[in-house]
């Protein structure tokens, strides 16, 4: 079977979950072959949980100038490896990298490009949903191989252990590769909750939240159900919280387990970034309001009653 | 420094949004047209850029003739003129062949600076910007908060995933905005008479040397196979809260299995 190259993501916790998915994906397509991209060290911290997840092979490419430039030497190692193992796919991660890196992947080898799938067949096929998941289409790449964007959260990742046999790869890098250089790297995350669009809890605070003091109530509640935060764009724009948490359409696509609206109206913008959520659970004492038009379930009350007794509940259960 | 913004007409994203049942492109006849909202503050930083150091702002467009309405729109801010690339073959162009066609009439017009919206609401696929970087050999720093020029080096504060980064590359460079960068200006009176009268190029696929044969649905390199509308979803159990709504709502959780 021909090799399914699976772009690596991680941080400092190790592999993200994306690239589990990823590689969850890729087993339907051919072997697994996981792509490590950064400075030297990088595959040996990650090589066990990536053969737990599958990866026949794992790619090396190490060296100093790849985590301190922006996507473009990543882009050359992948046009590299292309060639060299004529894959019978690439998968990246929709994420704000993963789509840089197909981009110009893309254009590299002329190749097309689909972005935002949830599921890709044996064929190479990709699902994607398109306008706020209103609308289900199926696409082909009809030029080149499949290079496909899939949605953090599309799939469930389940380890099926691989031997991970690491190849190191040679990096050359060009000028080219070097034209945007990264100073300063800041972590903005705040203590050990999950990352937004890869959490599989999400609870959002609207307007309805009133300052940004409230959120703490928001904040407790995530913590509760082991959740990332997450806001509208009204609470976001009032600056009650930081923009990077926003969801919805000029914000981050969730697609959780759950997600939980607290105050927020459900505006076809804000519905655009959580709709494919499996779960959604919304409080706000606006029985009108839209939001619960696609909840599953729903409190018309005051946030500031129901939420710290639901908060007070779920501790009374643990 | 002279500067061209990418923008961008779109269905607006307030309205119903499908794919066409002939073609599986857009259905844009059938929505209201807008500027890509995020474009709206590519155009701001633009013209902030313009007021403290000079040069030129230009208008870059590819898109039906309909969309002149957009330019016109754009213009009324402040720019100085736009070039409109349009042309019937380019309709039902990919990401690809459309990053091709922009990148050539970026070619002609030279810039130091190419800004544009972080992503569009519509297509949303964010690649544009790296796409177009490929192509020109320049850097890109994309999904810029900030953005500071010094000379010919610019700095960028781009949001991630986890926080920020601070990135610098040196002119000629892409730069794409997200919509926490500035506060983008209504269009004054006088901006939108002034607007009437600005230079607005038409340019056409040949005058790009471009064959219509590969942009447009005939060179595009994906297809779509099938679209369908998904399922609405539909709404479950809604109750009032008459003082135990907390506690109700953690049984829901419950027997979801979340708690
Ligand atoms: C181009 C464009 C892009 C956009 N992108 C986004 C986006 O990415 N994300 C996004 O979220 N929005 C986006 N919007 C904005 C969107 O249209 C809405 O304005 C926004 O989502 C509203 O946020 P909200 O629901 O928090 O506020 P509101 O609509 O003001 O709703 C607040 C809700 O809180 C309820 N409430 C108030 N107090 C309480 C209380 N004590 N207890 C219970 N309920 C209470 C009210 O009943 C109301 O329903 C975009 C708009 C445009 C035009």
């Amino acid at each position: 079977m021909a090799e399914v190259l699976v772009v690596v993501e991680a941080n400092a916790a190790g592999v993200k979950k994306v690239t589990l998915e990823l590689l969850t994906h890729a087993r339907e397509l051919g072997t697994p072959a996981a792509v490590v991209m950064g400075a030297p060290g990088a595959a040996a911290a990650l090589t066990d949980k990536l053969a737990e997840y599958g990866a026949a092979k794992i790619y090396a490419a190490e060296h100093e100038d790849i985590d301190n430039h922006l996507v473009a030497p990543k882009v050359s190692v992948l046009a590299h490896l292309v060639a060299r193992v004529q894959p019978a796919a690439v998968l990246v991660g929709a994420t704000q990298e993963g789509k840089e890196i197909a981009g110009r992947l893309a254009v590299r080898l002329d190749n097309g490009l689909l972005t935002d799938a949830v599921a890709v067949a044996a064929d190479g096929a990709a699902t994607q949903v398109a306008f706020a998941g209103a609308t289900i289409v199926t696409a082909r790449v009809t030029r080149g191989l499949p290079l496909v964007a899939l949605r953090p959260n599309s799939i469930s990742p389940t380890p099926a252990p691989a031997d991970a046999e690491v190849t190191p790869v040679a990096v050359e890098l060009t000028d080219a590769d070097r034209l945007a250089r990264v100073s300063e790297r800041v972590v903005e995350q705040k203590g050990s909750r999950p990352e937004l669009t890869e959490a599989s809890v999400v609870v959002s605070g609207g307007r309805g939240v009133g300052n940004a003091e409230n959120f703490t109530m928001v904040e407790e509640l995530a913590d509760l159900l082991g959740g990332a935060v997450g806001a509208s764009r009204a609470a976001v724009d009032s600056g009650f919280y930081p923009h990077q948490f926003q969801v919805g359409q000029t914000g981050k696509t969730v697609s959780p387990q759950l997600y939980v609206a607290l105050g927020i109206s459900g505006a076809i913008q804000h519905r655009a970034g959580m709709q494919t959520s499996k779960t959604i659970v919304a409080v706000n004492k606006d029985g009108e309001a839209p939001i619960f038009e696609l909840a599953d379930f729903g409190v018309v009350g005051d946030i500031f009653k129901v939420v710290p007794q639901a908060a007070e509940e779920i501790r009374k259960r643990k | 420094m002279n500067i061209v913004v990418l923008v961008k007409q779109v269905p607006d994203s307030g309205a119903e949004r499908t794919l066409r049942a002939d073609d599986n492109t857009v259905d844009r006849a059938a929505a209201d047209n807008v500027i890509n909202e995020m474009d709206e503050y590519a155009i701001e930083e633009a013209l902030q850029l313009q007021e403290a150091g000079g040069g030129e702002v230009t208008i870059l467009t590819m898109g039906p003739e309909r969309a002149a309405e957009s330019i016109r729109k754009a213009l009324s801010m402040g720019p100085d003129g736009a070039v409109h690339v349009t042309d019937e073959a380019l309709a039902g162009s990919c990401a690809l062949a459309t990053s091709r066609v922009l990148a050539a009439a970026l070619r002609e017009l030279n810039p130091d600076l190419v800004l544009c919206g972080a992503e569009s609401t519509d297509g949303r696929v964010q690649v544009m910007p790296h796409m177009l970087a490929e192509r020109l050999g320049m850097a890109a720093l994309t999904g810029a908060r900030k953005l500071t020029v010094d000379g010919d080096t610019l700095t960028v504060e781009r949001q991630t995933d986890e926080g920020y980064e601070v990135v610098t590359a040196a002119t000629p460079a892409v730069v794409s905005v997200w919509d926490t960068i500035n506060e983008p200006r209504y269009p004054s009176f006088k901006g939108i008479m002034a607007a009437k009268k600005k230079p607005v190029r038409t340019v056409s696929l040949a005058d790009l040397g471009i064959p219509a044969e590969e942009v447009g649905a005939a060179g595009a390199t994906s297809a779509v196979l099938e679209h369908r509308r998904r399922p609405a979803r539909s709404a479950g159990v809604t109750v009032a809260d008459s003082g135990d709504g907390g506690v109700r709502l953690v049984e829901y959780l419950a027997t979801e299995k979340f708690v």
